[in-house]
This record gives C-alpha cells, sequence and structure tokens, in this order.
C-alpha cells in the first residue's frame, strides 16, 4: 500500500481481540502430551498484520477461531477467511500470508488448506484455487516484492 | 608594522633564542616551537612586540607561504596570550590582520586564527569588533575556505556576540546579511551547530533582521528535516538529535518565521521518510509556545488536514502521538491568544475543523475511526480550559444519549471509554475556584451511565465503568456525597459477589482511588460491610469457594483502601480479628485465608502514610497483638495434641514475617528502639508483660535449648529477626552479646528446619549492622571456629546447620565489605569438593548474590555497599576457574553451577562485559548433564544475546550447536529456554548468522511438533524470525 492512494475501505468495523489463552495446570506438566487444536491453529495466524491497515487480520475479523479447523491426529488443518468487502483486491495476498504463515508454524505432516469462507468474496472460486496451487504458492514467493509484502504481513509489529 | 608599535620598538632587544624559534618554525617547519615561543611570552622571556620584530623578515617575505608561515606563528602565540594584551597593542594587531586579509590565500587561515584569538580579548578597543566583521564579509568567502577556517570564521562571531553585542547591532541588517552569506552552503556537522547557534543568537540577542528575514529562514531550514547519520566510531560525537534540537530551536523562535515555516512543515509532514514526519511534528508543536493565533490563522486548515490524515492513517505509535501532541500545542496556543472584537476567534475556528471532521465518527463505535477521531477531539480538548468548556459541549451530549440508546455491550464499552478518556483529558481551570467544572453540567449524567454499567453483567463493560468512575473520583469538587455513596454501594457489591478476577481487581484498584479523597464514606460503608460478610459462615458446603473467594476479594480491598490513617484504624482491627478467629477456631478460617490477611497487613504497613499515629498504631496495637497471637498458638500447640492452629503452620510465619519487619523498619526511632527492647525482653527473659490477652505462664523459654518437639516455639525466633533487623542503624538493640550467643547457640544445635535458619538468619542480620572494631572481629573468629570444627566432622549431625549459619554469616559480611569475608568464601569453595555440602555449596552463592526478601537487604537499613555483586564477582570469579579446572569429573557441576548462581544476579552490562573470561566454562555448562545447570546458565544467556558481545559471535558455532542439542532436552523448560536463546541467536548481525539459517530452520521444524504447547509456541516465534532472516522484508 502506497501512501496518498485512496484506501478501498478506510474505515472498516473494528472487531474486540480475544484474550490470551489462559495457562493450565496440563500444559505445565511435562507428561501430558498437548494436542494442537483450534485456538492453536487461531493463535498462529490472528495476530497477522493486515497488509492496508495497521490492524490485525483478528481485529478485522477477517479469521475467526470458528472458521478454524484442525484434527492433529490426521494431520489436517482448514482455515477460511473473510474478506472486509467482496471486492477486496487483497484477498489473494492475506490467503498467502495465512498460508505461508501456517506453512512456516507447523509439522511438515500437515495438510492446510485455506479458503475464502464461502459467498464472501467476488471472485472466490478463483482466488481459492490459486491458494490451492502448490506450485503458484511457490512460484509466488519466488517473486521477490510479493514475499516483501508477505513477510511484513507476518512480522511483528514494532513501530 | 614595526613602526606602529612606536616608542615600545626602542626598548626592545633582538633575542637569540627567539630569533633561532622563529627561524626553525618558519624555515625548518617545526610546529612544535610555536608551543615554545607561546610559553616564552607568557614565562615574560620576551614579549609580543619582540616576537614580531623577530617575525619582521618572515612577514615582509615575497614567498606567500614564508607570510603565512610567519603570520602562524604570530596566530598560534595569540592564542595563548591573548588575554594580556594591552588595547593599544589588539588595535596594532587587529589593522595587521585586516590588512592580511587582502593577502594571498594561503595566508587566509592563519590569519583567520589570529582574529579569532583577538576576538577573545578583553580589550577590544571599541569600533573594533564591526570593523573586524566587514573585512572577513568582505574580503572572505567563508565557504571556499576548509571545514576549521569556516569553523574560526564561526566562533568569532559567537565571541564577539557575547561581548560586543551592542556594537554589533550597530551594523544593522548588514550583520545578519553577512553572517546568512557566510553560512550559506555550510555542510559540516560541526561548524553547523556553530552557524544554528549564532543564528539562535541573533533571533533571541533582537538583532534586527530588516529585509533578511527569508534569507536567515532560507539558509537555516534548507538543512530541515534533518537527515544525518554520524560515521562509525565518530570522534566528535555529534548526534542526529543534537542537530535536530539545534536547528529546531532556531526554526521555532521567532514569529517572523512563520509564514514561511508553517507550509514547509505541512509540506514535509506529507513525507514518506518516518524520521522527517516526526521532526516537522514535534517542530510544529515547538511552535506552540512561541506563536499566536495571527501568525497560525492562515494555515490552519492545511496544518489540521495534515494532522488529521497523520493520525487517521497512522502505521506508527510515535507518529500519532506527535500528531497528537502537536494539536494539543497548537490549540493551547490559540487559546492563549488575546481575542481583538473585530478580528474571528481562531481558536473557534481550530476547533471547528476538528469537530466537523472527528465528531460523526463518534456515533460509529465499531468502526475503526472512532478511535482516531476520539484520540485528536481529547488532543485539543486538553490543551486548555476553553477549549475543553467547547469540545465537551459538542461531544458529551451525544455520548451520553448514544450510550443510553445502544444495546450492544461491545459498542456501550467503547462509548464508556471514550468517554473516561474525555473525563481525563478535560482542563480544569486551577487558577478560580469560582468557575464551574467543566463536566459539572453532565455529572448526573455520567454517573447514572456509571451506575448503570457496574450493574450489568459484562465483565468489560463492569471494568470500563470502574475505570470511569476513578477518573470522574479524581476530578475534585465534582461528584457530590450522595455520589460517592452509591458508588461505594456499587463497589461494595461488587467485592461481595463478583467473581471474574479481572473485574475484582478492577474494583479493588476503584476502591482505593476512593479511598484517597474520601475516607469518611468507606469508613462508614464499605469495611463494616466487609467485616460483616466475611465473618459471616457459609450457607452451605457448596457455597465454600464462593465464600473463600469472597473472603479474598474483601481482603484485598481492606489493604488497597487503607492509604490514610483514619482508614487504617478502620481496616486493621478487622484484619487482626481474621487472625484470632482463624486461631481460636482453627476451621472458621483457611491457612489461605490467614495467609492472605498478612498479606494484606504488609501492604498497609507499606503504602499508609508515614505520621505519628500511624506509628503508634503499629508499635502500641499490631505489633504486640501479633506476637502474642503466635505466641499463643505455639503455646496452645505444645499443650494440647489434637487441635493445633493454623497460626504455627510455616507459611503463615513467613507472611508474618515482612508485615513485623515493614513497620520495624518504618518506625520512628524512638518506637523502634521500645519495639528491639521489647522483643528482646520476650526472647532471652520471657518478659511477657507487653503483649496483650495476657494469659501467658510467667517465664516462657524461647531461645534456650528445648526439647525436640518445642519447634513451634523455637521458630518464633523468626518474629525476633523481623523485630530487630529491620530497625534503622541508628537504634541500639539491648543485651547485643547474650542476643548474639543465644542466636548462635540455637542456629548450631536445633534440628527444626525454619528456627535454625531463622535463627542463622537473626544472627547475620545483627553482625551485618554492627560497628566495626575488634569485637566483631573476635565474634566472627569464634563463629567460624565452631562451624569450622562442625563441618571438619563428616558424622557431626549438625553439618547443615552449622553451614547454614556460614552462609548467611558470609552474605552479611559480603553485603558491607567486611575484611574477614575472604576467610569465608574460601571455606566455601573448598566445599564445592564436599561430597555431601557440595550442591548445598553451589546453591549457597545464590543466596549471597540475589537479593534476600526478609532480612540484609536495604529496606531493613542493612549495610549494603553498591556494586558488592561485581566486586564478589570480580575477586572469585578466577579461583572459581581455577578450582573447575583442578577439580575431579563428578565434581565439576558444582562449580559449574556454583558459576551460573553469580553469573545470574549480576547486572546485565557485568554479564556483557565478563562474559568472553567465562565464554568456555559457559559452553561447558550447557553440556553439562545437570538439568540444573543448563537451565540456569540457559536463563543467563539469554539476556547477553539480546546484546551480543564480539566474542560471543566467534564462539557462533560451539554456541549454536550445543544450543541446538538442548532442543531434545527431556524437560520442557530446558527446551523452552533454548528455543528462547536461538530466538535470539536470530538478531545477531545478519552476516554472522545467515550461514546457520538453512540448520536452524530444520532443527526448529521438529521442535513445532513438540508434545507440550508451551515449546511449540517458542519455536513457532523463533522459526518465524529465522524465517525473516535475509528475505525481503524480512531482516
Amino acid at each position: 500500500m502506497s501512501r496518498g492512494v485512496q484506501m478501498e475501505n478506510a474505515n472498516p468495523v473494528i472487531f474486540q481481540r480475544c484474550r490470551d489463552r489462559p495457562l493450565t495446570a496440563s500444559e505445565e506438566d511435562e507428561d501430558v502430551h498437548d494436542l494442537i487444536d483450534d485456538r492453536e491453529i487461531f493463535d498462529l495466524i490472528r495476530s497477522i498484520n493486515d497488509p492496508e491497515h495497521p490492524l490485525s487480520l483478528e481485529e478485522l475479523n477477517v479469521v475467526e477461531q470458528v472458521r478454524v479447523k484442525v484434527n492433529d491426529a490426521e494431520s489436517t488443518v482448514g482455515v477460511e477467511f473473510t474478506p472486509t468487502i467482496p471486492h477486496c483486491s487483497m484477498a489473494t495476498l492475506i490467503g498467502l500470508s495465512i498460508k505461508v504463515k501456517l506453512l512456516r508454524s507447523l509439522p511438515d505432516r500437515f495438510k492446510i488448506d485455506v479458503h475464502i469462507t464461502p459467498g464472501t468474496h467476488a471472485s472466490e472460486e478463483a482466488v481459492n484455487k490459486q491458494l490451492a496451487d502448490k506450485e503458484r504458492v511457490a512460484a509466488a514467493l519466488e517473486n521477490s516484492s510479493l514475499l516483501e509484502v508477505v513477510n511484513q504481513c507476518l512480522s511483528s509489529r514494532n513501530i | 608594522m614595526r613602526s606602529s608599535f612606536g616608542v615600545t620598538s626602542t626598548m626592545a632587544e633582538e633575542s637569540p633564542l627567539l630569533l633561532s624559534l622563529v627561524e626553525e618554525f618558519v624555515s625548518g617547519q617545526q610546529d612544535s616551537k610555536a608551543k615554545e615561543a607561546a610559553k616564552g611570552v607568557k614565562d615574560g622571556q620576551f614579549t609580543m612586540l619582540q616576537l614580531v620584530e623577530a617575525l619582521g623578515g618572515s612577514l615582509t617575505s615575497s614567498q606567500p607561504h614564508t607570510r603565512a608561515r610567519g603570520v602562524q606563528l604570530l596566530s598560534d602565540v595569540l592564542q595563548e596570550n591573548y588575554a594580556d594584551l594591552t588595547e593599544r597593542e589588539v588595535e596594532v594587531l587587529i589593522a595587521f590582520y585586516e590588512n592580511r586579509l587582502k593577502d594571498h590565500h594561503v595566508v587566509t587561515p592563519p590569519v583567520l586564527r589570529g582574529l579569532q584569538a583577538l576576538t577573545k580579548c578583553t580589550a577590544l578597543p571599541p569600533g573594533s569588533a564591526v570593523s573586524m566583521l566587514r573585512s572577513v564579509f568582505q574580503d572572505v568567502h567563508v565557504q571556499s575556505l576548509m571545514l576549521t577556517e569556516r569553523g574560526c570564521v564561526y566562533n568569532m562571531l559567537i565571541n564577539l556576540m557575547e561581548t560586543r553585542e551592542a556594537e554589533l547591532k550597530g551594523l544593522g541588517a548588514d550583520f545578519v546579511f553577512g553572517f546568512v552569506q557566510s553560512m550559506d552552503g555550510e555542510r559540516d556537522p560541526r561548524n553547523l551547530l556553530l552557524a544554528f547557534q549564532i543564528a539562535n543568537n541573533i533571533i533571541l540577542g533582537g538583532y534586527s533582521l530588516g529585509k533578511f528575514t527569508e534569507e536567515l529562514f532560507e539558509v537555516t531550514s534548507c538543512y530541515f528535516p534533518i537527515d544525518f547519520t554520524p560515521p562509525p566510531n565518530d570522534p566528535h560525537g555529534i548526534t542526529k538529535e543534537e542537530l535536530i534540537l539545534a536547528l529546531r530551536t532556531v526554526l521555532t523562535g521567532t514569529p517572523s518565521f512563520a509564514e514561511f515555516l508553517l507550509p514547509l512543515i505541512i509540506e514535509k509532514m506529507d513525507s514518506d521518510i518516518q524520521s522527517a514526519k516526526l521532526d516537522s511534528l514535534q517542530t510544529l508543536a515547538a511552535c506552540g509556545s512561541k506563536y499566536d493565533h495571527r501568525d497560525l490563522a492562515e494555515f490552519l486548515q492545511g496544518l489540521w488536514t495534515s494532522l488529521r490524515r497523520e493520525v487517521f492513517q497512522t502505521s506508527s505509535e510515535k507518529i500519532e502521538s506527535a500528531a497528537l501532541t502537536a494539536l494539543t500545542a497548537l490549540t493551547s496556543c490559540l487559546s492563549r491568544s488575546v481575542v481583538n472584537s473585530d478580528s474571528e476567534d481562531t481558536l473557534i475556528t481550530l476547533l471547528d475543523l476538528v469537530l466537523t471532521d472527528c465528531k460523526h465518527h463518534l456515533c460509529e463505535p465499531d468502526l475503526k475511526l472512532v478511535w482516531p477521531s476520539a484520540k485528536l477531539l481529547q488532543a485539543a480538548c486538553s490543551a486548555s480550559n476553553r477549549a475543553s468548556h467547547i469540545i465537551t459541549a459538542a461531544v458529551m451530549p451525544s455520548l451520553i444519549e448514544q450510550y443510553n440508546s445502544r444495546t450492544q455491550c461491545s459498542h456501550r464499552r467503547t462509548l464508556l471509554e471514550v468517554v473516561q478518556r474525555f473525563i481525563k483529558s478535560v482542563k480544569t481551570n486551577t487558577s478560580s475556584d469560582t468557575d464551574e467544572s467543566v463536566l459539572s453540567a453532565y455529572r448526573a449524567a455520567l454517573c447514572s451511565m456509571v451506575f448503570s454499567a457496574l450493574s450489568e453483567s459484562n465483565s468489560s463493560l463492569q471494568i470500563t465503568a470502574t475505570t470511569v468512575l476513578t477518573s470522574l473520583i479524581q476530578h475534585k469538587g465534582l461528584l457530590l456525597d450522595s455520589d460517592v455513596g452509591l458508588a461505594v454501594d456499587h463497589l461494595t457489591r461488587l467485592l461481595l459477589t463478583e467473581e471474574d478476577e479481572s473485574v475484582s481487581s478492577a474494583v479493588v484498584e476503584c476502591a482505593g482511588a476512593l479511598a484517597e479523597l474520601h475516607p469518611a464514606a468507606l469508613i462508614t460503608k464499605l469495611i463494616p460491610k466487609l467485616k460483616e460478610e466475611m465473618f459471616s459462615d457459609p450457607r452451605e458446603n457448596s457455597e465454600m469457594n464462593s465464600h473463600h473467594a469472597m473472603r479474598q476479594r474483601c481482603l484485598s480491598a481492606l489493604a488497597a483502601v487503607s492509604l490514610q490513617p483514619s482508614v487504617v484504624f478502620e481496616s486493621t482491627p478487622v484484619l487482626l480479628q481474621v487472625l484470632s478467629s482463624a486461631h481460636t477456631d482453627g476451621a472458621r478460617f483457611s491457612v489461605d485465608e490467614v495467609v492472605l490477611a498478612c498479606r494484606s497487613l504488609q501492604r498497609i504497613a507499606e503504602q499508609v502514610q508515614d505520621t505519628e499515629e500511624t506509628g503508634r498504631c503499629f508499635h502500641d496495637n499490631i505489633i504486640p497483638r501479633l506476637l502474642s497471637l503466635a505466641l499463643q498458638a505455639a503455646l496452645q500447640n505444645e499443650g494440647s495434641s489434637g487441635h493445633r492452629s493454623p497460626l504455627t503452620e510455616e507459611v503463615f510465619l513467613s507472611a508474618l514475617v515482612p508485615v513485623i519487619s515493614t513497620s520495624c523498619s518504618r518506625l520512628q526511632p524512638k518506637l523502634a528502639g521500645q519495639t528491639a527492647a521489647r522483643a528482646v525482653s520476650l526472647f532471652l527473659d520471657g518478659d511477657v508483660s507487653f503483649l496483650p490477652d495476657n494469659s501467658f505462664p510467667s517465664h516462657i523459654q524461647l531461645l534456650t535449648k528445648q526439647q525436640e518437639e518445642s519447634w513451634s516455639r523455637s521458630q518464633l525466633v523468626c518474629l525476633l529477626m523481623a523485630c530487630v533487623c529491620s530497625l534503622p542503624r541508628s537504634v541500639e538493640v539491648p543485651q547485643m552479646e547474650r542476643l548474639l550467643f543465644q542466636l548462635e547457640e540455637l542456629s548450631c544445635s536445633c534440628s527444626h528446619l525454619l528456627s535454625y535458619t531463622s535463627a542463622a538468619k537473626c544472627f547475620a542480620g545483627l553482625i551485618n549492622k554492627r560497628p566495626l572494631g575488634n569485637s566483631l572481629d573476635d565474634l566472627i573468629q569464634t563463629t567460624m571456629k565452631r562451624v569450622c570444627s562442625e563441618l571438619g566432622c563428616t558424622s557431626s549431625p549438625v553439618r547443615i546447620q552449622a553451614f547454614t549459619l556460614m552462609t548467611w554469616v558470609a552474605k552479611a559480611l559480603l553485603l558491607r565489605y567486611h575484611p574477614l569475608f575472604s576467610l569465608l568464601t574460601d571455606k566455601l569453595f573448598s566445599l564445592l569438593d564436599d561430597p555431601d555440602l557440595g550442591p548445598m555449596a553451589a546453591d549457597s552463592f545464590s543466596l549471597l548474590m540475589s537479593d534476600s526478601a526478609d532480612v540484609l537487604n536495604r529496606g531493613c537499613h542493612a549495610d549494603v555497599r553498591i556494586m558488592y555483586r561485581q566486586r564478589f564477582f570480580s575477586e572469585n570469579s578466577a579461583k572459581l576457574v581455577q578450582g573447575f579446572n583442578a577439580a575431579p569429573q563428578e565434581k565439576k557441576s558444582n562449580y559449574l553451577k556454583a558459576l551460573s548462581n553469580i553469573v545470574n544476579e549480576l547486572p546485565k552490562q557485568v554479564q556483557v562485559s565478563e562474559l568472553p573470561a567465562l565464554l568456555s566454562l559457559i559452553l561447558e555448562a550447557l553440556t553439562c548433564p545437570d538439568q540444573s545447570v543448563q537451565l540456569s546458565t540457559l536463563s543467563c544467556l539469554e539476556p547477553v544475546l539480546m546484546n551480543p558481545p564480539q566474542v560471543l559471535i566467534q564462539q557462533l558455532e560451539a554456541l549454536v550447536s550445543r544450543l541446538l542439542a538442548l532442543l531434545c532436552s527431556p524437560a520442557m523448560k530446558i527446551r523452552i529456554a533454548s528455543v528462547r536463546c536461538i530466538h535470539a541467536l536470530s538478531q545477531f548481525p545478519v552476516h554472522e548468522v545467515l550461514p546457520f539459517r538453512a540448520r536452524v530452520l530444520r532443527a526448529l521444524a521438529q521442535a513445532l511438533d513438540d508434545k507440550k504447547r508451551l515449546v511449540r509456541r517458542e519455536a513457532v516465534h523463533a522459526r518465524g524470525a529465522w524465517f525473516l532472516l535475509g528475505s525481503p522484508g524480512g531482516r
């Protein structure tokens, strides 16, 4: 996003962040095996920065915990995300950021599926197809200007 | 030149020494001779005149370089001797130098240096300042000179402005013009600082700028915003910040720059460079104090548009807060200006702009712009009383109305938060008390809003409401007594019923704020109600849990509200009653609750205002009651075997110690002395006369050796410690010799852990405060003899006791740098090899180095020298390394543990500077199989990695492989700590760590599948950071 260019949605609705996951006794117990659950996946992606606003995807309600499904035993993860407006041109970029974040943060064994919440975006199918295509994701990450934007979305904000 | 010295010239005689100096300097190019010549003049070996005569030949030489050399010698000598010149001499020299300015360009640098020396003369003849400057401005093109010569010219100006201000002002605008021409194009930061100083003098000194105002602005503002990065290892130490501030003082120094500066600021605020934006905003804020409304009027629209954009679209908190500060500064500038009847009120103009653009966003509490809008309005609101009136009148009614009409909790909460910030930002008029508070018109509506929110079931709404209430309370004179009463009722209700912890802690905090200004309402309503509920019995077993939680909240609320003496007199009896009823009926209050009551008493002792009456309250009432309760419990415990009072529990006593020691440490010396005397006579002689509820047998023995089962009595020695070890050093403890003897006896013979440890601590606490001298030395020697003999005998049943005593005494001596300390350290080091005590000895180093909570700390008035840790470390680290190298393999871990205990407690700077010497040992410690050594080494490594010393970077390979190996440790804490260290490594210089990227990412991929979530979480962070290394948009 370069300055001076009018944003597509300058005054979006803001949602409250949920509290940090409380620490449980079983998490501190050496012997208990903590399964990877929906909340853990949601914690991975909720703090991703929006490419346009200085806000997180959670604050814009682009990602929600109810739209995250994980099965640790079968090693599958499914994430649905909801663009703020149906014509959002950032949808692919946001999806790519989520995908990359999960690729970097989950063990190899997981099969990761990221797609748009059905019925919330004009070019839903095209975006989903791009995100599901391994080759295209890999090619996108070869593009250094695209990788730069993705990395910025994944950096912790430090200004 | 020669003739101008007139009569004196006949007196001068040629000195051969001088001639040779001149010769060697001018022809021989020996610079050091200038120093000698200067010294000669200073010592009176020869005069200035003689020097000039000796220079004659060189000054008139046909070679420009020889002339330059001659002038240089003269100038060098003048640098040292300008103070002793007569007015006549100065006049002649100036005339000479001015004339030389027209000479060849190689002569100019030494001439300028000479002139600069002359500007420092006190004997400067009238008119010479002007003539010097005229010559310089006329004959020299400053910017074609070298760096130092340009500096010479600036320094001349600075010197003359200091002493000849009136004369320079006589030059009128020519002076400014001359300066503008001289600095135009300056590039060196050192000279810029000088030039900015001159410009600032011109502006502040009231020099006439004439028609050169714009020129002076142009020639300085072309550097705005400053972009300067000092070269690495810059010897001059000039920072960007320094330049920015110097330039800002110039630019904002006078309102006559306003018409030029404000458009420039508006332009630069639009810059893409963050620092330029920030500088512009801060410069704008600085203008606020100098300008008035006329300067700002025509730029308000432009400034506002830029400020709004920065806050609405900001991506940086720094920029946002700078923009808000600038808006506040502008508003307060406009509020200050006197408005004429014919001109429009510019404050209204600006506030209209702000309100038009922001107010409607407050009606959309779920959209993004509600917050930036609120912040802008609040920034304007906080600028002045008038602004507060205008803004509040415009926004408050609609906020209140919206709150009442909205139904969604999240909307109402946002509105409440906005309201709260408005309440905080409102500026009350401090000068006149008669003026109605800005908020008083909305008092009733705000109160009903808060009370309705407090009655909601949504916890975040309740929490926000308590902060609103706190802000309302802090507006003195705003709330009526009836409002305060209602507020107390609400807070009481929430304390008694609200289960959510975050709500109750917010309520407790709010009650604390209320207590500061309205203690009466708490005394009459809150405290009696809390007391009644705490002492009521839970109706059913199922309610036990919630009853306990309610008591917890009540206990912490009692502590939070006890700030003023009047409240303390009411709250402490309630807490004491909790303790006594726990003693009489063990089932009534749990041990947890008793401990919490102690914590509350401790907090009160820490925070209560230090007055005579509170001191008396603690001394006469609280401390004796506490001692009496503890003693009753101990005696009862011995008497009957069945019922055991919770007041004999170790947790209770440990919580009681800080109550007593905090209150004793804050007592006035007279009362403190009395407390000490009473405690000593109680413990030594069994004197119970000062205790209330006195039904004790007449001669209780507390310190002398007793049967084994009397631990409940002997452990009370910790209370003796609390009394006598926390007193101010000026207070004498009576019967010291006897007391110390008994304590040593108890600590070396008792088998009960708390008893012998407390006795040892008490002994150490007293030793620490004893005056230096033979009696102290003898005492230490005797004690050490006893300790060593016990330690020497491996079968002794009290080896651990003797060791404990020695450790505490060592700590007492270490803190005060006592010379006998080394005796004890050597013993400690030797024990690292002991088969039984080795691990304990290693742990004892952590005790030596860390702050102890209940004794031997500054709060207890102990003799603690600064940097004792560093001193200990620097004296002993070598011994430790030696010992490690010499120790047998199975003992090495003790040394490593001792080392990590010591290093862990060192201040970070010391860790970083000492690390090189210890690095090999630390790397060794990471491979040591002892998990506690691994963990403590990792924990001291992590902060060092944040700012890595060079030597660590050289050992990167060894470090990385050891850290990666620890990722597979069976202990979760070690895995977490090593992942965190690996994370820290990612912040090392990129080119150093990049070679490890692939390897680290592979290793961390394993940790992503760790069975523990806490490990995975750290691994995700670390791996994310390593991915960004060397990647576009990353690092």
